[in-house]
Parts: structure tokens; sequence; C-alpha cells
């Protein structure tokens, strides 16, 4: 029975181990040099034009997190797309049923106005 | 058609209730007597029927619905009537009947909607008290019981507007609730014991033991009933909340508060005799209280000033009689006692209400004196009432009382019959000098422009709610009509009230008119099959005053006699004293309290009883649960919680709140910490 | 049709699905019609009285269904009644208090109903996942009806609060229950109860028990894990608070039932000794906390709890008897509780708040009908017969008494005497006191139907509960029926 835990326990030293690791390691070797384009917040070449911290419209929250629903329901689709052959019909219209159910949510964030940019 | 009987009064109750505001007050009362007196008609038909039955075969029962079942429990809503419910209902209705009818007039200067929302509680209790006596079970009979107690404290606040009424009406309410406790745990343990809770049942199954020597299961069962018997029934140690009681229309206190509701206790008690005959522990405590509550009660109605006061330790000792009765296994002398004492108590409490009437809401009685020639019908009626309570012969009271006074001296408890003696005595006296303080000698003159001293101490608030307020405490009461003014007597309704009611004090007894004066002690012997098992052993009563061993009732009927002739005498020296003190030297009656003015104060603030438990119950208690608990439901207290918690500090309520930061965080701690709490006393464990 | 699933399946489940669908309905139409029409409050009536109609085809089943995931039995089928009897009476009382609040009904409705499928699955659940899916499903839907009143303080404090520790206690009771799923090698209750029989008690497994109870007396509001109850009660829209007190308490315990009576009848010595203590704390401490409460949401929080300590006395007890008890008082619970709260709504108008309990005073002269219902709901929850109240309780310390817990009734007739001060407070003030605040408060006619459903309820199965007894009976009787808890018992 206890055996049976041995690789997770394996995983937990492996993970805090690497974790660690890193973090010491890169302290002892890393050189300090700063300079402005270094200690700015994006660190990849575009100048920022305002202060990052800044008011957006709350739509944009509303749409990444429509977005953020909707991604995470296609996620049950690939499980069952890995079993699709043994389900066969009836996985089918489960699924139909779960797709409706996700639009119908859709249809009604839309008739609400959730996808509108004012 | 039982179910009739107290679905009537509900009818009434629910007409006044919904409508009364609209009704107008001729219509209300008609609807709250209606009712009632409809009542009284299908009661006297079921007794009717119920005596056409043989003796032991008299009981109609009546199976409403299947109540509640629950494995092998089972409660019917099921009502019987037998000759102990019999005698019951017909007091209940008879003279509810009559103080409905004294109280449309007593009532007539409330408002409309007032008006009817009195007659509704009246109707109410009614109703409940019919259902308490009606229940063939314990639990039907509990409905009952809560239902009285509610009604009554309702009515006790009548006037909630007066803090003093308010306040009456928490006592009483809280008192009996400690009653209540004892009497649901008393249940409790019948179920366990019995495995049922139906009267008739739980009497066989009692029948079948024999009597406990030692204090054990029915003892206890029993002696917890008797702790909800002394909370109803105002006895030693709840009796504070009856006096206080007061504080509620006249009427109110000779309906629910002198004939039928305080006897609740009676009744229960009669209505398990055969448990209570099987635990002798219990009765003798039953015994001891009861006396020790009749002596008691009589002292401090002795010294009260507050007419009503007095009769409502009158009432309280009246009831200890009926205890004593109950304790010394002559139940049906009990329930005797409780008929004819309904009978005259209500009359007396009336006819009080009919001086107060006429007085505009004084109660005190240095402040009367003098209304025999005024109020003649008051007068007269109120003397029968006395004469009967005293115990003077040939009225009702005397039979009942002489009944009890015999069987306690029949069974050897020598000592209570000295107590019962002591306060028969007793009663004479304080009657008596209610009636010569109050009706004799001269008309109070209020002094004007300067206050007596006396004017501080006992007053009580205008019986009038609304009315009363116009009372002047200053100097002179208006309408308190000075001497040559005329008073008015008992308007009619009133009047009709108190002459029947004098009727029935004067002729109840003779239903249970004993042998030993040539009757047939028909009302004990009617109540007989109540008291015992169909087929089983008698309960264990005295053999001395039944008929049939012939020679023992005779030496029996002699040493009646004997006795009857003993309370006689005292009865009437109670009477002399009083015409003494009273009646003739005024004055000494003053010196001699000033001579024993320790006692007299003693007796005066009813022997601390009340300062005693506030001072070791209800302090301690504010202090656990600071205002929250005792006077959870007191106005006062209400603002005080409401607007100032912050002061309130202390209260273990208060700290609970405390407790309740708002924090999510320290919620959070919270939950673990009982997770860890839980787990800690598992391992410790 | 993969293994294990076949066709009847879905005829059994057929309310969860109607329900689903009904659900589905009014967000469609919800998104048709006009913001604020108040034809949505029918459309949820109508969704809820077609779950409960069909119903009736499952009047007598007793079947697993779903590979064993939930059961179509009496005692599902009673619990599910008591929620459809909850929501509708919630729904009625709703649309007041959201046209003075000026919150939409769509969404609103839909998270009702959401919340009621949550109930009824957990009712009927007999494996811990599908359970946990329930209870997540009513949660959820609970938290965000707890911050619908999206401009109110106090709402949005509710919601955040009530989220953080259902959260946390959720995690505490998924560890719990991963534990007995390691153990036992099932998530199936009845087949748990198998695994353990023979077995000595194992530490773990006790660990299991605690941490399983710990989640589930949170979701009851059981001391110590009460804390969330009257901040969240307090804030929370009040028919939001109406359902949460006696859906969310009546489905978790029909969960714990099933966890404890089905799936750990070998455990019962200790889980009992644990509720034992909880139930005379949780008891104590909510009526005597309730005493000094000056706004009435929070005093009816803390009375709720005292109530939960009332109702874990059935469990305690856990004879067939004592559980009858329990669904028994559940449902007198659900209308003295739903018709208090239904009066508040009332009291809410567009210058007053309403909920605190000076607010009530005067009502007998405003609103005499109101008063005289709420009159019957104080008695009822005090325990003062002749109302269904008086008769729940009796029920429940028959059964404690019965199953030899003589203490514990009279602990709880004790607290039941304290409680009447602070409920007989309430009346009072709205009989006793003349001054009054702010417009007259009325009823609508939805109000009235709620407040008439539950008066004529709670007077009726006070006098009459006999009609109540022989279902909660055979529900209580499926529960004790499976081979392995008769056998242990």
């Amino acid at each position: 029975m206890i055996s049976a835990y041995i690789p997770i326990a394996i995983f937990v030293v492996v993970a805090t181990g690497f974790a660690i690791f890193t973090l010491v390691f890169t302290s002892l070797i890393h050189p300090e040099k700063y300079n402005k384009v270094k200690l700015e917040p994006y660190e990849c070449g575009i100048e920022p034009a305002t202060d990052a911290r800044d008011r957006y419209s709350i739509r944009y929250y509303l749409i990444a997190m429509l977005f953020v629903i909707f991604d995470v329901e296609t996620v049950f689709m690939f499980p069952w797309a890995v079993i699709f052959d043994q389900l066969l019909l009836f996985g089918l219209i489960e699924m139909m049923v779960f797709i409706f159910i996700l639009v119908v949510g859709y249809y009604y964030a839309w008739q609400k106005g959730a996808l509108e940019w004012v | 058609m039982l179910v009739l009987i107290p679905l009537l009064p509900l009818l009434g109750f629910l007409l006044n209730a919904s409508f009364g505001r609209r009704l107008g007050k001729s219509a209300s009362g008609a609807i709250a007597v209606g009712a009632i007196a409809l009542s009284f008609a299908l009661s006297v038909g079921a007794v009717y029927r119920l005596v056409q039955l043989p003796p032991d075969a008299r009981a109609i029962v009546q199976h409403v619905f299947t109540w509640i079942t629950s494995g092998e429990f089972e409660a019917g809503f099921t009502l019987r009537l037998d000759p102990l419910s019999a005698l019951m209902i017909l007091v209940i209705t008879g003279i509810g009947s009559l103080i409905h009818v004294y109280s449309t007039a007593y009532m007539h200067e409330e408002r409309d909607a007032e008006y009817a929302r009195y007659f509704s509680y009246l109707n109410l209790f009614a109703a409940f008290m019919l259902v308490l006596v009606l229940g063939a079970n314990f639990v039907v009979m509990f409905v009952g019981w809560e239902g009285v107690g509610l009604c009554s404290y309702l009515l006790i606040g009548f006037w909630y507007q007066k803090k003093s009424a308010s306040d009456a009406g928490n006592k009483a309410f809280i008192v009996n609730r400690i009653g209540d406790f004892g009497f649901l745990l008393g249940v409790f343990l019948v179920f366990v014991q019995f495995g049922t809770i139906d009267f008739q049942e739980v009497a066989r199954a009692a029948a079948s033991l024999s009597p406990e020597t030692t204090f054990g299961a029915m003892s206890l069962i029993t002696l917890l009933l008797f702790v909800g018997a002394t909370g109803k029934s105002a006895q030693i140690p709840l009796f504070v909340w009856l006096p206080d009681a007061m504080e509620g229309p006249t009427p109110v206190s000779a309906l629910i508060h002198a004939a039928t509701m305080v006897t609740a206790g009676v009744y229960m008690i009669g209505r398990n005799a055969v448990l209570f005959s099987h635990a002798p522990e219990t009765l003798a405590i039953v015994a001891i209280v009861g006396a020790a509550t009749a002596f008691f009660a009589g002292t401090i109605g002795l010294v009260q000033n507050d007419i009503k006061r007095v009769l409502a330790y009158s009432t309280v000792s009246q009831l200890g009689y009926m205890f004593l009765a109950m304790g010394v296994g002559a139940f049906g002398a009990g329930v005797f006692h409780l008929y004819t004492h309904a009978f005259f108590k209500a009359l007396l409490f009336l006819g009080s209400g009919a001086v107060i009437h006429a007085l505009a809401g004084e109660q005190d009685l240095r402040r009367m004196g003098g209304l025999r020639r005024e109020l003649p019908i008051t007068y007269w009626t109120f003397l029968i009432g006395a004469l009967a309570i005293a115990g003077v012969p040939l009225l009702s009271g005397f039979f009942s009382k002489d009944e009890i006074l015999f069987r306690t001296y029949a069974s050897g408890h020598t000592v209570l019959w000295v107590v019962g003696l002591l306060t028969s005595l007793l009663t004479a006296v304080y009657m008596f000098r209610l009636v010569f303080l109050a009706f004799h000698g001269e008309r109070y003159v209020p002094a004007v422009g300067h206050r007596h001293a006396e004017d501080e101490a006992p007053v009580v608030p205008g019986d009038h709610g609304a009315p009363a307020a116009g009372m002047d405490r200053s100097g002179h009461p208006h309408g308190h009509g000075r001497p040559g003014e005329r008073l008015h007597d008992a308007p009619a309704p009133m009047a009709l009230a108190l002459i029947a009611l004098a009727a029935g004090s004067i002729l109840a007894g003779y239903v249970g008119l004993p042998h030993a004066l040539g009757g047939s002690a028909m009302l004990e012997t009617f109540l007989e099959p109540s008291f015992t098992i169909a087929g089983a052993q008698d309960s264990g009563e005295p053999a001395a005053g039944e008929p049939g061993d012939s020679h023992a009732a005779e030496s029996g009927q002699a040493l009646e006699l004997g006795l009857m002739g003993v309370s006689t005498a005292v009865a009437l020296g109670g009477i002399a004293i009083a015409v003494f003190f009273f009646l003739r030297n005024r004055d000494l009656s003053g010196r001699v309290a000033e001579r024993f003015s320790g006692l007299h104060t003693v007796l005066q603030n009813k022997y601390y009883v009340d300062e005693i438990y506030d001072a070791t119950i209800v302090q301690p208690l504010h202090i656990v649960s600071e205002q929250g608990l005792w006077k959870g439901i007191d106005v006062r207290a209400i603002d005080g919680a409401v607007n100032g918690v912050a002061q309130a500090v202390g209260g273990l309520s208060e700290r609970l709140r405390r407790l309740q930061t708002g924090s999510v965080r320290a919620y959070a701690a919270s939950l673990f910490l009982g997770v860890v709490l839980i787990l800690g006393y598992y391992v410790w464990r | 049709m993969p293994p294990g699933i076949s066709l009847s399946d879905f005829y059994y489940i057929l309310p969860e699905i109607v329900l689903t669908a009904g659900a589905l309905v009014l967000l469609v139409v919800d998104a048709r019609l006009p913001r604020g029409s108040r034809a949505l409050t029918w459309v949820t009536m109508a969704v809820l009285l077609a779950t409960a109609v069909s119903l009736v085809p499952f009047r007598n089943t007793d079947v697993e269904v779903s590979q064993g995931l939930l059961a179509v039995d009496q005692f599902a089928l009673f619990f599910k009644v008591v929620f459809l009897v909850a929501a509708a009476m919630t729904v009625l009382m709703s649309e007041r208090y959201l046209q003075v609040e000026g919150a939409s009904f769509g969404e609103y409705y839909f998270l009702i109903l959401c919340s009621t499928l949550g109930m009824m699955i957990m009712a009927g659940s007999i494996d811990l996942i599908s359970a946990f899916v329930g209870l997540e499903t009513m949660a959820v839907s609970f938290y965000i009806l707890a911050g619908f009143i999206k401009p109110n303080q106090r709402s949005n404090e509710a919601a955040v609060k009530y989220f953080l520790l259902g959260a946390f206690s959720l995690g505490i009771l998924l560890y719990g229950m991963s534990i007995l799923y390691g153990v036992s090698g099932t998530t199936n209750l009845r087949t748990m109860a198998t695994v353990f029989v023979g077995h000595e008690r194992n530490p773990l497994l006790v660990l299991a028990v605690i941490l399983v109870v710990a989640g589930m007396e949170f979701k009851i509001a059981a001391v110590p894990f009460h804390m969330w109850a009257p901040d969240v009660y307090e804030g929370a829209p009040t028919p939001v608070t109406a359902f949460l007190s006696v859906g969310s308490k009546a489905a978790s315990f029909a969960m714990l039932l099933r966890i404890f009576v089905e799936g750990l009848p070998s455990m019962d010595a200790d889980w009992r000794l644990l509720f034992e203590m909880l139930a005379i704390v949780t008891m104590t401490v909510g009526n005597v906390a309730a005493l000094t409460q000056s706004n009435l949401k929070r005093m009816l929080a803390y009375s709720s709890i005292a109530h939960a300590g009332y109702l874990l006395i059935g469990v305690v007890a856990g004879t067939p008897r004592g559980i009858s008890a329990m669904l028994i008082y559940l449902l007198i619970y659900s209308f003295m509780q739903l018709g208090a709260f239904a009066v508040i709504v009332m009291m809410r108008r567009k210058d007053v708040v309403g909920d605190e309990l000076k607010d009530l005073s005067g009502l007998y002269h405003r609103q005499p009908f109101a008063a005289f219902a709420m009159l019957v709901f104080m008695l009822s929850l005090g325990g003062i017969p002749p109302t269904a109240g008086f008769m729940g309780k009796l029920w429940l310390f028959g059964a404690a008494i019965d199953a030899g817990y003589v203490w514990l009734a009279v602990i709880g007739v004790l607290n039941s005497a304290v409680s009447l001060y602070y409920y007989l407070r309430i009346v009072v003030f709205m009989y006793l006191k003349k001054e009054t605040i702010g417009s007259e408060p009325t009823l609508s006619p939805a109000l009235t139907l709620t407040l008439g459903v539950a008066v004529a309820a709670t007077l009726v199965l006070g006098v009459y509960p006999g009609l109540l007894f022989d279902l909660a009976e055979a529900s209580a009787r499926t529960l004790g029926a499976s081979g392995v808890t008769a056998a242990i018992r």
C-alpha cells in the first residue's frame, strides 16, 4: 500500500529540490549589473506608454472571463475525444447536450450585451 | 360532539380577533358571551348524557384525529369526558359565562378594538382551559396547559401601557415556564416509564404496580408533575406570580386567577390520582406544601391593604387547601373544594371589581369604608362570599373545607389538620377584615392639600387602563366620590353575575352534603370513578366516612360531626376577632400592629419572598446573561439592549457577540481551531 | 452505451433534467424579455412546479442509478420536496425585494434554480463524488446570490466572506473525503459501509470522520463552525438568507445523513459522540447569542444555528425514528423560517431597510395579518403548541429519549425555554409598541401567498402532523434499509 506512494514522494522531493536548487544556484552565480532598460517592467524592447497601474475598462475583464470559461470547457472535450471510440453514439449525444448548455450560456451572454464593446 | 365544547369559544376568539376592530362593542361582546354560553349549554347536554350511563362506565370519548404516531408512541387528539372533567367543564363554562356577562359592563369604557381584544383573549382562554380538562392524554393536556398560560400572560399584561402590568405578565410567564419545565420532564418520564401518555393507560399501568415504598421512578414522575402544578396553581415556591397577576382586569382575576386556570394543578393531580397514590412520598410532599402554602399565604393576606391582593393571597391559601386534600389522598374532597371555591372566589373577585368600578379604580382598602349603604347589591353578595369562604355552616365553603379537614384528620395527619384549622381561622379573620374595612365604618375622606404617607405606599395604579390614567395621584382622585355623592352600584350585567354567583356560593355545597349531615356525598361518589381504575384496588383512601361498614361509618360520622363543630367554632371565632379589631376597635388593631411591628413588617412585605428570589435567583441570572435572559421580554430591557448594548458588559451573550469580530481571518482560524480541538479531544481520549 | 449506464437512468433523474432544462429556458426567456419583467417569477414557479410534478412517478421507487452515483429513494424524495417548497417560497418573496433593491430577476432566479439542483443532487448522492459536485453546485450559486445586491456593501462583504470561508471548509471536507477514499478504496458510500465491517477501528478513519464532520458542520452552521453565519445572513439579500438558512441547511443534513448513516455506520460510536457534543454546544451558543441581537436577520441567524443544534439531536439518535423526526422538523422549520423571513422582506421599503428589531414596532396596528403571521412563526420557532414547531420538537426530543439520550432532550427543552425570550421580544415589539418607523409596509399578492402558505402549514402541521408522518417514516426507513446499516444496527 505505502509502496504505491513512493513515486509521489520522489516527485515531491525532486520538485522542491529543483526549486531550491535553482534559486540558490542562480543567486550565487548571477552578476548584479542593472541599467534603465533592464529595470523596465517589460523587458521586451517596447517602451511602456504609461504607468502599469492604470485603469482598464471593465469590459476587458468580462471578455477575458468569458474567454477563460469557454476555453476551459473545451478542455473537457479532450478526454472525451480519447475514448470516443468506446462511447460512440451515447458519447456523442452527451457531448451535444454539454455543448448545447454552453451555447445557451453563450447566447445569454450575447443577448445581455456582454460581448459588446461600448 | 365533545369537540364542539372547546371549539365554540375558539370560534369566538377567531371572530373577535379578526374582525373585532370593526364590530363595535355590542357585537363583539355578544359573540364572546354567545360562544361561551353555547359551550355551556353543550356541556350541560354532554354531562346529562354522561350521567345517564351506569356509574362504572361513565366516560364519553371522542377521538378527534390521530395526532402523532411515531413508532410505539401514539397520541391522538382525543377528548374524554368523565365525572372529573364533567365537573370541570361545567365550572369553566358556567362561571366563565357569568364572568363574560359581567365583563361586558366592566370593560365598557375601553375602546372598541381593546374591548374586542379583551373578549378574544377571554374566549381563547376558555377554549384552552376546556382542552386542558378534556384532554385524554398528557400531550393534549399540555396544549391546554401552555395555552392557558399564554392567555393568562396576555390578559395580565392587558393594560400593557402600564409598566407594572407588563412586568407582572412577564413574571407570571417566567415563573410558569419553570413549572412547565418540570411538568414536561414529568411527561417525558411518564412516557419512558410506561410507554404511553394516555391517562387511562398510565393509570392502568401504574395500578398494576405496587405503591412505591421508597423514592422511585413513580415518585420522581409525580414530583416533577407536582412542580408543574406548583407553578400553575401558585404554591410554594412558585406562588409569587399570582398576587402580581392582579394587575390584570378584575374579571380576569376572577376567571383565570381564582376560579379556573389556577386550579389546573389540582385537576392534574386528580386526573393522575392513581399515579400519585402509588407514590406516597410525593403525596406527603404535596400535603405538606399545600398546608404550608395555605397557612403562609393566609398570614400574608392578613395585612395586605390592596383589596385584590388580599383576595389573591386568599386564593393561594385556598389552593393550598386543595393540595392538602390531594396530598392526604382525599382527591374527591380536593376537587369538591375546587368546585365550591370557584363560586365564592369568583364572586368575591367580581364584588371587589364592582367596588373598584364604583370608586373609579381605587383598590386601597384604607380609602374605602362605609360602602355598605351605597353599594347594597355588592355588599350583600360580597358578604355571602365572605361567609362561604370563612366556612360558616350551611354555605358551600363549609362543606368542602370541612371535608378536607376531616379527611386530613382521619388519615392521621394531625399536625396538618391543626395547620389547616389555623388557616381556617386566618381565612375568617382576613376576609372579614376586608369586609369591615371596605363596607363598614365611615367613608374615607381624602385629606386635601397634603399627601398622606400612605399615599406613597401600596397605591396600586388604577385598575382601569386609560380611564384610570385620569386618577389624580397627588391628592384626590376624581370620580372617587366624596361622602354624600352617590356611588353607582353594579350595573345590570354585573349585578346579574354577582347574584347568580352568590346563589351558587350558598347552594353549590349541597351536592356534596356529607353522610354525617344526612346527605349522601353525591359529588364524591360521582367523582370516585375518575380517581380509580375500573376493576383495580382502591387507591388506599381511608375507609372512614365511606358507606358500607356501618360501625366504622357511625364512629366516623360522630368524629366528623365533632370536627365540624370545632371548625365552625374556629370560623365564627375568626369572624369575632375581625369584628373586635376591625369593626369595634379599629385603633386597637393599629396598636397591635405597632406592638408587633417586626412581624407586621415581615407580613406586609410578604416574607420578602420576592426580594429573596430577586437576590438569589434573579440577580445572579442577570449577571450571567444581563438583560437578555431574565428581562428579555421586558420592553425597557429591549430598549436598553437596542440602544446601549455597548454599556451592557459582562454577559455571556455579550461575550459571544464580541467573538463575532467580522474578520474573515479570525473566522477561518476558529474553523481550524474547531477541527484541532475535536481532534485533540479524540487523541487525548 | 457504456457499461453500467442504461437509458432508464435518464428516466430516474427526470426531475433533475426538468429542473436543468427549466433553468436554461429561464435564461433564454430572460434574454428575450425586457428588463424587470415580472413574468420571470411565474416562469420560475412553473419550472419548480414542473419539477415537482416530475417527482410524482418516483413515489415508491428505490433504485441506484448512474453506476451508483445517485439513489432515487424516498429519502431523497422527501428532501427534494422540501427543497422545491423552499425554493418556491423564496421565489415568491423575492419579487418584491428585488424590485425595491432594483436588481435584475433573470440571473437571480437562474441561480436559485441552480442551487436547488445542487441540493437535489446532494440529497440523492450515495457517492462522495456526486455529493461533492452537488454541494459545489449549490455553494457556488449561493456565493453569487449572497452578493447579488451589487451596490450594497454589506451584501458584497457577505459574499466574499462566505466564499472564502466556504472554500476553506470545502478544503477540509475534501481532505476528509480523500482519506475516506484512501482507506476504503471506494467513493461509493454503500460499498464503503461493507468495507469497514468487522475491521478494527482505524485512527486514520477517525481523522477522516472529524474532517468530514467539520466540513459539513460548516454548511449547517453548527458551533464552532458557525462564525460565518450571522455576518452572511445579515448581509445577504433577505430572500437569499431565507433560502440559505433553509435549503442549504436541509441539503447539508441530507448529505450528512447519507455519509454517516449510510456510509459509516461502523463508525457510529465516534460520530455520535461528536455530534452529541456539537449538538449541545450549538443549541446553547446559538440561543444565548441570539438573546442580545437587535438585528432581526442576525437574530434569526443565531436562531437557525440553534435549530441546527436541535436537528443534530436527531442525527445522534440515529434511529429511524430520530431521522424521521429530523426530516419532519426540517420541513416544519422551512415553513416557519421562510415565513419569518417573508415578513422581514415585507418590511423592506424604499425608505426603510426593515431588518432591525425596532422596525417591527407597531406592526400589529399597520399590518395585522403580517403581525399575526410573525406571531405564529415565533411561537412555532419557540416550540409552543399548537404550532408545528412544538410537534417537531416533541418528536425530536422524544426520539432522543427513545434512543437513550435523555440528557440531550433535557438540554434541548431548556434551550427552547431560553429561546422563547428573544422570539417573544419580537412579538412584544409588534404588538405592544406604538411608535412606527417609515412608510406603511405593504403586502404584495405574492408575499401574501407566501405568508398564507407558511402560516397555514405551521398551524395545520401543528394540529394535524399525521399528514407528514408516513412519508417521513418511510423516508427514514429507506436510509437505514441498506443491508449493512441494518445489520450493524
